[in-house]
């Protein structure tokens, strides 16, 4: 399935793996780090008593 | 303005103000580069118009934290801040003095240091010429990070980091008149560009900087 | 339904929870499609060989790097001007994703040239000026973190931007004319068709349509993240004070 890259397979596959992995680690820490602050927020409105006021 | 630029003046030749310390490491950078390199006379002729310019900008970077962090500290600067005197013109006197403490010496003494690198001769007159017309910008530039900064408690890396990306153009457009100088090809047009983004920053970045410091002071 | 609705956080944060997920999924969906459909059904270029599907990573990357300054520029001045909180907030939201893209630009960009010109790193103006753009990002970052006030560094960091975008236009000029490139001309263009051929030209639209719509969600994600950490600050300052 994978193509004939001939003899730059080193830089396609480099490139598609550093440039994905960049891609997915932004994606991850975005996501990973919105979900933390939410469950801080969630946390203290019930601490506080009061939703989203 | 007359007054505060004489008062800043005085303070900073007197009284460990920091006054010669820009020189200093002017002249001790223009020495490490050959320790490092090499003496040889071909690896230093065509280098010396970089090291040069990167060793005065190095010099300049070393006391902009000065420029407003003292009068930040002891309250003077809300005085001024609330002084009839706007405080674009403060930033600008602050930028000038700067400037007459920091650049205008380490003009003087380039060709000094050039010889010390074995720069061809014919570049002496463009070095002192280009050092002349890009440290204003130097220092003006400075004093827009130094406004942004003042208010922080470890400004002085972060001043760094924020200033010498904007210094980049201003050093291209010098060390390139040194090395045309140098070649003896026309300098025509990096010497216009360096003037123009001299007179830009004087005239543009006292209001950003301002603008700075009165966020900062709030 | 204006601009100006959404400087109330609450209602920014209702739309965006609408249509985010939709935008993640079409932002996954291009992705996918595109960089598929670049890495194995595309033919090889007659004179780049097989790194010709570098591109489809590297041209998208490219522009949203420099897009996303530009955004953060707008951004930062419609909450100079008119005090759009959360226009502030999608300034700082834009930055980090923006320094990633320029940093997925440049590495692979060293992958590509290391058999085509032979070197990971040449001093060419185009990576020169990549090279510029990645320091006014980590600049700019920095900045945000190290001020405490969410206003004054909001204030700061938009006059930053203002600033440094002039400056870092001029060092572009500046870069162009200190070294002649290696670089090849802008790969887009109106006149598409003397620079890039069909077979590359439809999947590389769909990766730049992805990268566009990634980059919303990231932003409009980062964006609700910061209103949130805005809000802790507030209820837990309450705490203190209670």
């Amino acid at each position: 399935m994978i193509p004939d890259l001939g003899k730059y397979a080193f830089a396609v596959l480099a490139s598609y793996g550093s440039g994905l992995g960049l891609l997915i680690a932004l994606v991850v820490a975005t996501v990973l780090r919105g979900r933390k602050v939410r469950h801080r927020l969630e946390a203290i409105e019930k601490r506080q008593g009061r939703t989203n006021g | 303005m007359l007054a505060l630029l004489i008062r800043d003046l005085r303070i900073s030749v007197r009284a460990g103000g920091g006054f010669g310390l820009g020189l200093g490491f002017f002249l001790i950078i223009c020495i490490l580069v050959p320790l490092g390199v090499g003496p040889e006379r071909e690896v230093l002729a065509p280098a010396a118009p970089g090291i040069l310019w990167v060793g005065a900008l190095l010099a300049c970077l070393l006391s902009l934290d000065r420029i407003f962090a003292l009068d930040h500290e002891d309250g003077s600067l809300d005085l001024l801040a609330t002084a009839p005197l706007p405080l674009e013109a403060v930033a600008f006197i602050k930028a000038l003095v700067h400037w007459m403490t920091t650049g205008l010496p380490l003009v003087l003494i380039s060709p000094l240091l050039g010889v010390l690198l074995h720069l061809p001769d014919a570049a002496m007159g463009w070095l002192m010429l280009s050092l002349l017309l890009g440290t204003p910008a130097l220092s003006v530039i400075g004093a827009f990070g130094a406004a942004l900064t003042v208010g922080l408690r470890r400004g002085g890396l972060l001043l760094s980091l924020l200033v010498l990306p904007l210094y980049m153009p201003t050093l291209i457009f010098g060390a390139e008149v040194i090395r045309r100088g140098a070649l003896g090809m026309d300098v025509s047009t990096p010497l216009a560009l360096l003037a123009g983004i001299s007179l830009g920053s004087v005239a543009l970045l006292p209001f950003a900087a301002a603008a700075a410091l009165r966020i900062n002071l709030r | 339904m204006s601009l100006w609705d959404y400087a109330n956080p609450r209602k920014f944060m209702e739309t965006s929870a609408k249509v985010l997920p939709l935008i993640w999924t079409l932002a996954g969906l291009c992705l996918t499609i595109g960089l598929i459909w670049g890495f194995f059904f595309t033919p090889d270029d007659y004179k780049q060989g097989s790194t010709v599907r570098i591109i489809y990573l590297h041209v998208p990357a490219a522009m949203m790097a420099i897009n996303a300054w530009v955004m953060m520029l707008v951004a930062s001045l419609i909450w100079l001007i008119r005090r759009h909180h959360v226009s502030a907030l999608a300034a700082r939201a834009a930055a980090p994703a923006g320094m990633v893209f320029t940093l997925i630009a440049l590495a692979t960009g060293a992958f590509w040239g290391q058999p085509m010109w032979g070197t990971w790193w040449e001093w060419d103006p185009r990576l020169t000026a990549f090279l510029i753009l990645f320091l006014f990002y980590i600049g700019y970052i920095a900045f945000w973190q190290a001020i405490e006030d969410p206003d004054t560094a909001a204030d700061l960091t938009g006059i930053l931007c203002l600033v440094g975008s002039v400056f870092a236009v001029l060092s572009r000029y500046a870069v162009n004319f200190w070294n002649q490139g290696l670089h090849q001309g802008a790969s887009l263009s109106l006149d598409k068709q003397e620079n890039v051929s069909d077979v590359f030209w439809y999947p590389l639209l769909v990766c730049i349509a992805g990268f566009v719509l990634l980059f919303f969600a990231l932003v409009l994600t980062r964006t609700r993240t910061e209103i949130r950490m805005r809000r802790i600050r507030a209820l837990e300052a309450r705490e203190r004070l209670v």
